[in-house]
């Protein structure tokens, strides 16, 4: 069975493909910010001639009819119009990850080109670095990192409080399957669960639906954001939106950073309006060094941990790889995504 | 009401370092007269008479022999917090005065900080902050990594109240878990969390990917996880410690921790507390270390002071005690 779980998945080969050539995979390079990791090019190359963005620059005329697949890690390489243009033979692009807001899937598909993203590798991980800011942000734990080394330090402070987990509410802003993991952990801790998303969903978790964001917004001592990003969720989360919140209640995002207008959530976090807040995304990404979010105190920012561990990095490749060669093959991919 | 007095309590102080809350003292004035140490030593012939109990918070006041034979009343001393190993248990016992503590109030917020630990030391947050603001950062490298919370082993050592509530939030996760306790939980109570019994805690230490201490400090669980114990841990594993430091052997965890013995470790509690600046797991970069804030949370704190007045009350009425801590 492959490591994400799909059962019968004929395209994970363990024996290397018959064929005298490999099909070409474009990638945009391997490792440092936007590559494809270096763990995983031996595995890439068992099934695919794999050619960076690099070698087919310099070289066009030979790559671009090699080329049938792109993987894409962090979104990139950027697929444009030129790009599509330059590759006749591409049938199929892959993308790591759930989101598929970097890709104009209309365009993409207009080249007759299919797509898939990897879902199954990527709900737990990302349910899991959810918990882990809310926990941090709540326990402030970065702060009692840094009081525990500081060398001023001569006894604990005895008046410092985080805020108790246990018990408190949390507002799941999008119940899809991360949402769902994120509320299966909240339950754990006893927390009570409100939740707002575009339909209702019979759940097993004891989370309540909020059909008015407002309703959640208000009664929330956690609010987490868990939606795609898509025309109607970018800036869900606006000054509006922040007013309606507790002024002891803390958000946190692990989706997209869009999905908060920043200006209004610095200027919340800065005048009380919120307690916290803590992102593991934001618009840009990194932020610039001089912006506001990296001096407020009441603030953690990770840097975009979501899926970032070898298991589910590993996973999502396994996965891209398996619906890449179910697509070459003519069969139907398990995670393919069409333009709505 | 409607006692003319109420009974005396000794606390060190209000405020500050390691004093008693400001926010708590209108509710302890409901229950008790207050005595501050100072007003102790500067009266004690008016005081000594009237403190019937001490309140223990944050260690604080210091209990030894000359303070117990300072006071002929004293009937108890409650402690806020489950663990006890700072009073001198049988030396309290035969002045005639009773202990007691708070295991309720304390459990779910030392449970959640387990997990906090847990899933910041795996998924390396505490890093990512500093790379995230770090003014020299550029861009993130994507070969950066964590390592796996759900699905992974995680090992509990110490199944009491704690223990146990750890458990519960573990399997949410959908960890598998291991436990290593005195004595077997009952299957009912085994099978509510997932939860596997290994006697030896060898078996639980190959196994674990994360290994979390729970237990109690005794003489028995002193250095209970030494040179021997960490190699027996898996070399891609994580140790958790929210219980006391003195659980470890922090010379061999050092050690283990320098050479890759273990991955990584993240500690609430150590020995001494606070470490002293210049020691090793203070710079080394695979810990994690939180200053003793399993129970600072605004809720735990007000619960633990009810507890221990509950508790103090139950003495001094002489009605059932709910946690007195005997002497064995």
């Amino acid at each position: 069975m492959a490591l994400c779980g799909l059962k019968a998945c004929p395209f994970f080969p363990t024996k290397k493909m018959e064929q005298p050539e490999l099909p070409g995979l474009l990638v945009n390079e391997v490792g440092r910010a936007y590559g494809v990791l270096e763990a995983h090019v031996d595995f890439l190359k068992k099934h695919f001639h794999l050619i960076t963005m690099k070698e087919f620059l310099e070289n066009k005329t030979y790559f671009s009819r090699k080329i049938k697949a792109i993987y894409l890690w962090w979104h990139r390489p950027v697929v444009d119009r030129e790009l599509l243009q330059n590759l006749p033979n591409l049938k199929v692009i892959a993308n790591s990850g759930v989101g598929m807001d970097n890709l104009d899937l209309k365009l993409v598909s207009g080249f007759g080109v299919k797509m898939a993203n990897s879902p199954h590798a990527v709900s737990s991980s990302t349910a899991d670095t959810g918990m882990t800011l809310l926990l941090a942000s709540a326990r402030r734990i970065v702060e009692a990192s840094q009081i525990a080394v500081s060398p001023d330090i001569e006894c604990f402070p005895g008046n410092w409080m985080g805020e108790e987990v246990t018990g408190a509410t949390l507002g799941i802003i999008g119940m899809g399957n991360i949402g769902y993991k994120v509320a299966l952990r909240a339950n754990a801790f006893e927390m009570k669960i409100l939740y707002h998303n575009r339909k209702e969903e019979e759940q097993a978790v004891g989370a309540i639906y909020c059909k008015k964001i407002e309703n959640l917004l208000q009664q929330s001592d956690f609010v987490m954001l868990v939606v795609s990003l898509t025309p109607e969720t970018h800036k869900l989360i606006g000054k509006r939106e922040l007013e309606l919140m507790k002024p002891t209640a803390t958000l946190i995002n692990i989706c997209r950073g869009r999905i908060v207008d920043q200006d209004a959530l610095v200027e919340a976090l800065q005048t009380g309006v919120i307690k916290a807040a803590a992102l593991d995304v934001t618009y840009p990404e990194p932020l610039p060094r001089d912006h506001p979010l990296l001096k407020l105190n009441n603030v953690i920012i990770t840097p975009h941990l979501g899926i970032k561990t070898h298991k589910t990095t590993r996973m999502i490749t396994e996965e891209a790889v398996a619906n890449i060669l179910a697509a070459l093959n003519g069969l139907p991919m398990c995670s393919e995504v069409f333009p709505n | 009401m409607g006692e003319q007095e109420l009974p005396g309590v000794l606390i060190l102080e209000i405020g500050g370092e390691c004093g008693v809350l400001e926010s708590h003292v209108a509710f302890l004035r409901k229950h008790f007269s207050l005595i501050t140490m100072k007003e102790f030593l500067q009266n004690k012939e008016k005081w000594s008479e009237k403190t019937e109990s001490i309140f223990v918070f944050e260690r604080r006041p210091v209990i030894d022999r000359e303070l117990l034979e300072s006071l002929p009343n004293l009937k108890v001393i409650g402690n806020s917090g489950v663990g006890v190993n700072h009073l001198d248990l049988k030396l309290i016992s035969s002045f005639g005065v009773k202990v007691t503590n708070t295991p309720h109030a304390v459990s779910d917020s030392t449970a959640d900080i387990g997990m906090a630990l847990m899933l910041a030391s795996a998924r390396r947050l505490v890093e990512g902050y500093h790379i995230a603001v770090s003014p020299d950062t550029k861009d993130f490298a994507v070969d950066w990594l964590g390592v796996e919370v759900t699905r992974a082993t995680l090992g509990i050592i110490g199944m009491g109240s704690i223990g146990y509530k750890v458990a519960k939030r573990a399997k949410a996760f959908d960890m598998k878990i291991l436990y290593h306790n005195r004595s077997q939980r009952k299957e009912k109570e085994e099978q509510a969390v997932g939860a596997v019994y290994c006697k030896k805690i060898e078996d639980l230490l190959q196994q674990s990917d994360f290994v979390m201490l729970v237990v109690n400090l005794t003489p028995e669980t002193h250095k209970l996880i030494g040179k021997r114990e960490l190699e027996f841990m898996k070399p891609t594993a994580t140790l958790i410690n929210i219980c006391r430091g003195a659980v470890v052997d922090q010379d061999a965890l050092v050690e283990a921790l320098q050479n890759g013995v273990i991955r990584a470790a993240a500690l609430d509690v150590t020995y001494p507390e606070p470490l002293p600046r210049d020691h090793p797991l203070l710079k080394l970069k695979n810990v994690t270390l939180t200053p003793h804030i399993g129970t600072a949370t605004v809720k735990a704190l007000r619960m633990m002071t009810e507890e221990a007045v509950d508790n103090i009350l139950a003495v001094l009425q002489d009605l059932p005690v709910p946690s007195e801590v005997i002497p064995k």
